[in-house]
């Protein structure tokens, strides 16, 4: 599916609401409907053989949950855990995961007519995951397809079977 | 419950049946397996009311559904069954085996339209006016003459129960009513004598009204005062009373129209309602009325196998697995709270808090029971598994010309139901095959003077940590010789010094299982591999005995449930891990010395005479260290897969009961580790896969 025809879906299911968040100098937004809910950080226990940008998994009222830090997936200089560290639980399909963000910023309206196809650009993010970034006056936002994102192999996220 | 709102909020105000035909199509199908299990069991000669009532109420419901929700196909075909069964039941036709079989087919055939219904009416619906005509004819007293109308087993029910040695003394039923006691659990000792002495009777409980009081039917040859002496262990003589109950019942057995239990509730109300009524008093009164509907199922000589089959409506609820799914976890989370909250207690001054203390304490006792209860909701009698076989079984031999009894042992042995609907396949295979190959022909049994008809037992029993199935046949059992040529040809590796137990272990190669090696070999290989698959997938293990003649057993071992287990926490480090307990063998503290190293790799520990492997838990999961002084000390001797291996670790934690948690549901598979749990503090730690463990250090 190219660029164009990802935002046209956005486009036409009119506007969509995005929750934002922080990564270093950065502003996301992602789906709204795809957020369970938002939580502080506690530390996760560690799962051996795992890659670096996953802490581990933490308890959610007996589900377990694995923790996505999404400062070291996307390469950012610094990876502080402090009380304003936050984590968003997402409801992938049937799959839930946490990610680590630096904070959460609010709960955005974005008109389709403020959306903006990404250049192609060298990123340490997989560029079918970006959906295009969006403009509210001085602010860009980059809208990440998260499902793609959290589902992709490198995540190892997926059950591959060894 | 939106849907229900939004359709009868609709303009139309039509309502929608087809929200309900999930549960009709369920509740059905219940009624129809259950309306077989009684047929099947049904004695034609002393068949009694209450078997005959049940089946009638069966056929009964499933008809009220078809007909509400315009299923006529099958209304039609429940109504001819109905018509036949009450004619039944007035006793004004005699069952006969040909009705039996004429029954089940229609059982089968209602069961059939029913699926197709539920598929959306697609495809052709199987003929049934042949049957219709048959039962209406034998509702109308003609005998019916289908050519080919098979004579077998039906007057030959498979015993579901052992039926006890029949007793030369008469037998008598009677009410025996305990309590008012404080604990009333203590009667339900009671229920054990009967279990443990044998030829003492058969007892059965009946409903009671009041939560101190039980009240038991008993059928027995003893005399009051034995049955007095006997039960004067568990509650004292002043407690019992008992009543004999033969003249009610034969009154009720006289009467044509006895009332069915459903009709016999009314009486509960009104002498419950009555005030000051003394306690004695109500507890006969109760057990007039409730005689007045059980007395009649308890004929003297009527199979044992009624009390399973004739089990009323159930008081049961159906409920979504994901709902209990989500108890069990909020309760969890619950316990972790309360032992939060005990632990920062600990500290307080009791005289202080006096009073939050207590209210802690009743905490912990309250969500420890309530953790238990919620638990227990997920386990179910292997009777739901038992209960499909003697249908199968008594097709399965007529079609093959054989004759099996078929005999079940421990059916109310609990299991977890996620369990019982995995374990459902891989013995339905192990039934079949002990009466496809097991069980000899007829002739051929005679000739090797062993009786004309072929047992197949199958029994559940509870063994320390886990639950044994055994499926049992009195065959031809399997041959070694046969087996290992089999195996050569196939270029597996044999020799003529392996024990029994692996050459049976052959027949679980995959590819073994050929049709000519079928009939060749006794023929255990169909498809065993695929339910030694199935099995190890439950964390279970088949093992198999033969004795070439004289018959064979596979006995397949389970954990108890898939959700609980005992586990054992260790320490690496600052991390914590559960090992199995039923994996773990030893544990010990062990000096630098006494470990060798092979190899300039490998560590070996001597254990008394043994050399095992050592496996350093802190390098397989590369705990990080912060205390470099320090090293792993304790070894914990585990045991997997019949190997053994020792682990290396910090401490000893604790044991503890651990609600096993999936990994891969929302992560993926870890080497290692077979899943996750929560602790106490509510951080998750790992659960070590003790298998994988050992196999890593084969290689």
């Amino acid at each position: 599916m190219g660029m164009m025809e990802k935002l046209d879906d956005v486009a036409v299911s009119g506007a969509r609401e995005y929750l934002t968040f922080r990564l270093d100098q950065e502003e996301y937004g992602i789906d709204i409907l795809k957020v369970q809910e938002i939580r502080g950080y506690e530390p996760p226990t560690r799962v051996a053989n795992a890659p670096d940008f996953i802490k581990g998994v933490v308890n959610l009222r007996g589900t377990i949950v694995p923790i996505v830090d999404m400062r070291l997936k996307f390469s950012c200089s610094k990876a502080e855990y402090n009380s304003f560290t936050v984590v968003i639980i997402l409801n992938l399909r049937s799959r839930i995961v946490g990610i680590v963000v630096d904070s959460v910023s609010d709960v955005m309206e974005l008109p389709p007519e403020s959306l903006k196809s990404a250049p192609d650009i060298d990123s340490v993010i997989d560029n079918g995951a970006v959906l295009g970034l969006g403009s509210l006056g001085d602010r860009m936002l980059i809208l990440l397809d998260i499902e793609r994102l959290m589902s992709s192999p490198d995540m190892g996220l997926i059950g591959a079977a060894d | 419950m939106a849907e229900t709102h939004q359709d009868s909020g609709g303009a139309g105000g039509d309502f929608d049946l087809t929200q309900f035909y999930q549960i009709f199509f369920e509740e059905a199908g219940e009624n129809l397996d259950q309306m077989e299990q009684m047929l099947l069991n049904l004695n034609l000669e002393t068949a009694d009311d209450e078997e005959l009532n049940g089946i009638f109420r069966c056929a009964h419901s499933v008809k009220g559904g078809a007909a509400t929700f315009g299923f006529s196909d099958v209304a039609e075909l429940t109504h001819q069954m109905e018509s036949l069964l009450d004619r039944l039941r007035r006793h004004e036709l005699q069952p006969t085996a040909i009705m039996i079989d004429v029954l089940l087919e229609s059982a089968d055939a209602s069961r059939s339209l029913l699926a197709r219904h539920q598929a959306g009416g697609e495809g052709d619906a199987p003929p049934t006016a042949d049957l219709v005509r048959r039962i209406s004819e034998l509702a109308a007293g003609r005998s019916v003459a289908p050519a080919a109308a098979p004579v077998v087993p039906a007057s030959k029910p498979a015993a579901v129960v052992a039926t006890p040695a029949a007793s030369v003394k008469k037998t008598r039923s009677l009410e025996i009513s305990i309590g008012p006691i404080e604990r009333p659990e203590q009667a339900d000792a009671i229920r054990e004598l009967f279990r443990d002495i044998p030829g003492l009777g058969e007892i059965t409980s009946l409903p009671s009204e009041r939560k101190d009081v039980r009240v038991f039917m008993v059928e027995t040859a003893s005399t009051d005062d034995d049955l007095l002496d006997l039960f004067a262990f568990h509650v004292s003589r002043e407690h019992i009373s008992i009543r004999s109950v033969d003249a009610v019942a034969e009154g009720v057995v006289a009467t044509p129209s006895a009332p069915a239990p459903s009709d016999a509730s009314p009486g509960f109300g009104f002498f419950d309602g009555a005030p000051g009524a003394p306690a004695e008093q109500i507890s006969v009164s109760v057990a007039a009325t409730s005689t007045e509907s059980k007395a009649v199922s308890r004929a003297p000589s009527k199979p044992a196998a009624g009390a399973v089959a004739a089990q009323p409506e159930a008081a049961t609820i159906r409920v979504a697995i994901s709902k209990v799914d989500q108890l069990i976890n909020l309760v969890g989370e619950l316990v972790i709270t309360q032992a939060m909250l005990a632990q920062n207690s600990r500290a307080l001054d009791p005289a202080v808090y006096q009073q939050l203390l207590t209210g802690l304490a009743d905490l912990d006792r309250n969500t420890r029971d309530l953790q238990e209860s919620v638990m227990s909701i997920r386990m179910i009698p292997m009777s739901i598994v038992f209960s499909r076989f003697p249908r199968m079984l008594r097709d399965l031999a007529s079609k093959l010309g054989k004759k099996v009894d078929f005999v079940t042992q421990g059916e109310a042995t609990e299991l977890d139901k996620g369990l019982v609907e995995k374990i459902t396949d891989p013995l339905t295979h192990l039934v079949r095959n002990s009466c496809d190959h097991g069980v000899e022909m007829p002739a051929d049994r005679l000739a090797a003077g062993k009786s004309e008809t072929g047992t197949i037992t199958l029994s559940a029993s509870h063994q320390g940590g886990s639950i044994v199935i055994e499926v049992r046949d009195d065959g031809r059992g399997m041959s070694r010789e046969k087996i290992l040529k089999k195996a050569r040809e196939r270029g597996l590796d044999v020799s003529d010094q392996m024990s029994d137990g692996e050459v049976w272990q052959l027949i679980f190669a995959p590819g073994f299982s050929t049709a000519e090696v079928v009939t060749d070999v006794s023929g255990r290989g169909v498809g065993m591999d695929v339910v030694k698959k199935n099995i190890a997938a439950l964390n279970g293990t088949v093992e198999i005995d033969s004795a070439e003649g004289y018959g064979m057993k596979v006995s397949v071992r389970l954990p108890l449930t898939l959700a609980i287990m005992d586990g054992m926490s260790v320490g690496v480090g600052e991390e914590v891990y559960i090992l199995p307990l039923s994996s773990v063998v030893e544990s010990f503290q062990v000096k630098a010395d006494a470990v060798s190293t092979v190899g300039q790799g490998s560590q070996l520990v001597k254990v008394r005479d043994e050399y095992m492997p050592v496996i350093e838990l802190e390098k397989v999961f590369q705990v990080p260290r912060f205390d470099f002084e320090k090293s792993s000390d304790i070894m914990v001797v585990v045991e997997a897969d019949g190997s053994r291996v020792v682990l290396l670790v910090d401490e000893l934690l604790g044991q503890q009961q651990v609600v096993v948690k999936n990994l891969e549901s929302n992560y993926r598979k870890v080497p290692n580790v077979s899943g996750a749990t929560i602790l106490g503090d509510g951080k998750v730690a790992l659960i070590l896969d003790t298998g994988a463990l050992v196999r890593r250090s084969r290689h």
